[in-house]
């Protein structure tokens, strides 16, 4: 396996999605610009200008038309995929950070940080069929967990909204109403911040990276933990293969902290764990620095990886991985 | 602690009463000042011992007596000559003299009052002037005035003690008697220690007693593993028991810093010490030498570092730990610890000075005790630019005889190392080239066990070799030495190792080079306590290289890796070893359990890691006879284990299996449970897609497709030859 190094972000990289085909691949960095790539040959396509900050999270829709990218100069954006052009900007108080398409496309979940005065909170917006006729009003807007809120998706059918953040407690909320459903058992909880946040291809389950050093897969519809997987390093990405029963952790020591220790004690490597045994069974070196975002291609037979280095490596499986055996 | 209520009774009595725990907002209770519910905190009685003396406010007067009886007209010119002998040892309060006048006589009566800023500085006043000569008919007499009290509280008749009746003690030694004769362990990380068994066989460790805030600041086997001291603000503890760790003892000593066990464990030795009221005087250090099973204090030091400093010539700041020096052997007679030009060898009968006084020894700069004799070898240093060579001597305590001296020439530095047995003394020698620009290194063996003890000088081939790291064998002949090149030390970080007996079969009385190593990544040596096997270790710049090494056969069993391991421990049988990574960096920190020849059993992450001990057991009580028999019939002992072993091995791999089966059983009950709901969601979701029916959710396969395919064919006619 011979990763392709594809190199257009200039800043650490913050988010990967790849569309529904698994043709192209989305990236976001700390650089302004989203850029999107041939997801099998990791040729540039193009990027997407307009943005003033940070770009912290992006979601594609089902039909690869539309594209919304969430970013810190504290607006969120959608852009028509093929022509790059901004089709409409939602503004906002404070920085925004994470964006998820609702089943149909209709609605999209945006997240906003905390920021002077002004609280986290999740705000649903409907998305319109024609650009035209969109308009920037919420539909709810739900608030209440301390903290950043790094992640929030729909749950199934778009009855439920997930989110996940700073304070380490999962939310399910209630997407009509607005209305807290459930919070994930304390006892077996994640312990420090939740950086990230993967639902499996059926939305049944979802995997959460925390700081804590662990991975958690749950149960999105009665919020069950099923699966832990510990790992040596805090946890700043996550990944499920919609292929094999494997999940791959992505993370390392802070930032801060690289240029004081040998390279090879930041443990800067993609590992891969058996989904169901929780055992670790490999794992995929390369980048120099943290990884940040991970994302299976759909089809299951490749992945990429974004590293605090800047650099997107795409991995196309050996057909050996598919012969793992434990 | 008998009656504290667990946590169910809370609760059912809560119950009881209607109280909604979860509401309840515990630290919002205050109790009435003065009220503790009987509850009693467990430092309380420590407290206790330091509150008396503080509640009774006057710890810091001193009463002097035996001063000159006189009349009122020189009670002024008194008054300034004892203020002056005591400003000098500390601060005297505003109106803290008082010496009292015979109202009949109007003379002195002979005795002062002196109130001093703190207790420390009375101590102090009193241990210093205590006999001091005024002249010759007024010797000071002084005492601490708390004392006077307790003094009165004598009863004049002698009432013989109370006898208590015998209670039976713990098993201290029950660890010892583990069916699977595992080892025990203690692990401290965040606020967390945790005594565990290390459970090879079943490749993790099996947890013992796990306690948050055990200690202050950290923890320390005695000797022989039979008791686990926990160091505290107010003190230090001894904890131990059969089937969990109790605690046995306490030793009151406040803000102690550093213990140190002898070696039989019976005395247990605290330092401390204490910043000066005055900044400008030096530290106060206290030291107190404890019976370990009564808890009495046995004797106690107290002084300036200086008076404990180690080093002769003085200038060497602060204290070398340990100060006291245990002699070898489990009877603990002796102790001695080194002050300037003498050694002051003390005895636990009467916990003072053999012979009463002190050896002079001009000088002398590092003194050791033998692991096993009560034998103290001294370093003496050149003296007088060359003139008076240095030396090292072996005398035997209590005769205070010297048994052999060697003296050396244009030394810089000596250190000794001794064998575990006490049969080889090495003093490794640092010497000055004529040059005197660069030392060289030798060594001088001395064989403690035969007849005048016979020295022997050791050098290594190459002259300008550097000495990294010295090790004895356990019980045995050899030593390893690592060794590298001074003169291009940064051009070649990877040093030699070399290994010599003391008696090779061919040639019993005299030192013969086994092998060297050449260009290992090692800086230190790690012997089992066995003997037989080293481990060779690259520990902080060599990022925890490990190379297992069989010095019987002279070969390499393994290597291995423990990034960044900072300290390696064997345990104390020799069958497994442990590197840890502590908290020096935030990294990786845990602990490796290997076998002696490095395979690697298991390892646990901690964060926050501080400490790694290994229980030591005391020695055998099987005679060196039985030792031998057993080792002859190894096989036949050590067939009962092996078919425990592969007992063990076979439930493991059973018990795998069934756990995987379990798990591959309720997952798949999870992706059934899924598959069902998402088929019954399956309509609604087609609506929210404005009826795109494209649920047919991606079933992807993946199949291996072999393409194969012809590049180039070529056909040529290759010559045969003959």
């Amino acid at each position: 396996m011979r990763p392709i190094l594809m190199k257009g972000h200039e800043r650490p990289l913050t988010f990967l999605k790849y569309n529904r085909d698994g043709d192209l691949l989305f990236s976001c960095a700390k650089d302004h610009n989203p850029t999107v790539w041939f997801a099998d040959n990791g040729e540039r396509l193009g990027t997407y200008r307009g943005h003033n900050g940070a770009v912290w999270c992006c979601d594609v829709s089902r039909d690869s038309a539309r594209l919304i990218t969430g970013s810190a100069d504290q607006t969120a954006k959608l852009w028509n995929v093929q022509t790059g052009q901004q089709l409409f900007t939602f503004n906002f108080d404070s920085p925004a950070r994470a964006v998820d398409f609702s089943v149909g496309d209709k609605l999209a979940v945006i997240t906003t940080d905390p920021f002077m005065d002004v609280t986290s909170a999740i705000h649903v917006k409907r998305i319109a069929s024609e650009p035209e006729d969109q308009v920037g009003e919420s539909a709810l807007i739900l608030k209440g967990p301390q903290g950043r809120i790094n992640r929030a998706v729909w749950g199934p059918l778009n009855r439920t909204i997930i989110s996940a953040g700073e304070d380490a407690v999962i939310r399910i909320w209630d997407s009509e109403t607005g209305k807290l459903l459930k919070e994930n058992d304390p006892e077996v909880g994640h312990k420090k911040t939740i950086t990230s946040l993967a639902k499996s291809v059926d939305g049944s389950h979802f995997l959460t990276g925390s700081l804590d050093k662990s991975a958690k897969l749950w149960d999105t519809r009665t919020l069950t933990l099923i699966k832990t997987y510990v790992t040596e390093r805090p946890v700043n990405a996550v990944a499920m293969s919609p292929l094999c029963d494997h999940v791959v952790l992505g993370g390392g020591q802070d930032a801060s902290m690289v240029t004081t220790t040998d390279h090879r004690s930041g443990k800067f490597e993609a590992k891969f764990y058996d989904k169901i045994l929780q055992e670790e069974i490999g794992g995929v070196k390369g980048h120099f620095g943290p990884i940040n975002a991970l994302a299976f291609n759909p089809d299951g037979k490749s992945f990429s990886s974004g590293g605090e280095d800047g650099y997107v490596r795409l991995h196309h499986f050996d057909s050996d991985y598919f012969n793992i055996k434990i | 602690m008998a009656d504290i209520m667990t946590y169910n009774d809370i609760e059912a009595t809560a119950a009881r009463i209607g109280i909604d725990l979860s509401q309840l907002d515990l630290d919002s209770i205050r109790l009435p000042a003065g009220e503790d519910f009987g509850i009693i905190s467990d430092d309380e009685d420590i407290y206790n011992v330091d509150n008396s003396e503080l509640d009774a406010g006057f710890s810091n007067i001193i009463v002097v007596d035996n001063l000159p009886v006189v009349p009122l007209e020189k009670f002024e010119k008194l008054e300034n000559v004892i203020r002056k002998i005591y400003s000098q040892i500390g601060v005297i309060k505003d109106d803290g003299f008082w010496m009292p006048l015979d109202p009949e006589t109007n003379k002195t009566l002979g005795y002062c009052f002196l109130e001093f800023n703190t207790p420390q500085e009375a101590e102090l006043a009193k241990e210093r002037t205590h006999g001091y000569k005024l002249d010759r008919s007024h010797i000071f007499v002084v005492n601490m005035f708390n004392d006077f009290d307790r003094f009165m509280c004598v009863p004049d008749q002698w009432a013989p003690p109370e006898s208590k009746p015998y209670t039976p003690g713990e098993n201290l030694q029950q660890w010892l008697t583990d069916e699977k004769a595992r080892d025990q362990l203690v692990i401290r990380y965040g606020a967390d220690t945790e005594v565990l068994w290390n459970d090879a066989r079943h490749l993790k460790p099996e947890p013992f007693y796990k306690r948050t805030f055990w200690t202050e600041s950290f923890v320390q086997w005695s000797p022989l593993g039979t008791y686990l001291a926990t160091v505290h603000r107010q003190g230090a503890a001894v904890w131990g028991g059969a089937s969990t760790f109790n605690r046995l003892m306490r030793y009151a000593h406040s803000q102690v810093r550093l213990i140190d066990f002898s070696p039989g464990e019976k005395y247990l030795v605290t330092y401390s010490s204490h910043e000066p009221s005055n900044p400008r005087d030096a530290n106060r250090v206290v030291i107190n030498i404890f019976d370990v099973r009564t808890g009495k204090v046995m004797r106690d030091f107290k002084g300036s570092p200086d008076d404990f400093a180690t080093g002769g010539a003085g200038g060497v700041a602060g204290v070398s730990w340990p100060v006291f020096k245990w002699a070898g052997g489990k009877d603990d007679k002796y102790f001695a610890r080194m002050g300037k030009n003498v050694i002051s060898v003390y005895e636990t009968e009467t916990f003072s000075l053999v012979d009463k006084k002190s050896m002079k020894v001009e000088n002398v700069m590092d003194f050791s005790w033998s692991p096993t004799d009560p034998i103290l070898a001294l370093f003496v240093p050149e003296l007088g630019g060359g003139n008076q060579p240095a030396r090292v001597s072996l005398v035997q305590i209590p005769a205070k005889e010297e048994l052999r001296q060697k003296n050396l020439f244009s030394v810089s530095d000596c250190k000794m190392y001794w064998q575990s047995n006490g049969e080889y003394l090495a003093v490794k020698v640092d010497r000055y080239t004529k040059t005197k620009k660069s030392t060289y290194t030798g060594f001088e063996l001395f064989r403690i066990k035969e007849r005048d003890i016979p020295i022997e000088v050791l050098e290594l081939e190459n002259k300008n070799d550097k000495i990294i790291a010295f090790a004895w064998e356990p019980k045995g002949h050899r030593f390893a030495v690592i060794h590298c090149d001074n003169t291009n030390a940064n051009n070649n970080p990877r040093p030699d190792i070399s290994f010599y007996s003391m008696r090779s079969a061919h040639n019993t009385g005299r030192v013969s080079k086994l092998t060297t190593l050449k260009g290992k990544q090692a800086n230190a040596l790690y012997w089992s306590p066995t003997g037989h096997f080293i481990i060779l270790a690259g520990l902080k710049g060599f990022n925890g290289q490990l190379e297992f090494y069989n010095v019987d056969e002279l070969e390499t069993m393994a290597t291995a890796e423990h990034f960044m391991a900072t300290d390696i421990e064997w345990d104390p049988t020799g069958r497994y070893v442990a590197t840890a990574v502590t908290s020096v960096h935030e990294m990786e920190n845990g602990f490796n359990i290997w076998t002696f020849n490095g395979k690697l059993l298991y390892r646990i992450l901690k964060d926050h890691f501080f400490q790694f001990l290994w229980r030591p057991r005391p020695p055998s009580f099987l005679t060196p006879e039985k030792e031998e028999e057993i080792a002859k019939n190894l096989k036949k002992y050590s067939k009962k284990y092996e078919a425990e072993d592969q007992d063990v091995s076979i439930f493991l791999s059973e018990q795998d299996r069934e756990k995987r089966r379990m798990l591959k059983e309720e997952w798949e009950k999870w992706v059934a449970q899924w598959k069902q709901k998402h088929e019954e969601e399956k309509e609604v979701r087609k609506n929210l897609r404005d009826g795109e029916a494209s649920d047919e959710e991606e079933e992807y396969e993946a199949k291996a497709i072999e393409v194969e395919e012809v590049i180039n064919q070529v056909e040529e006619v290759v010559a045969f030859e003959e």
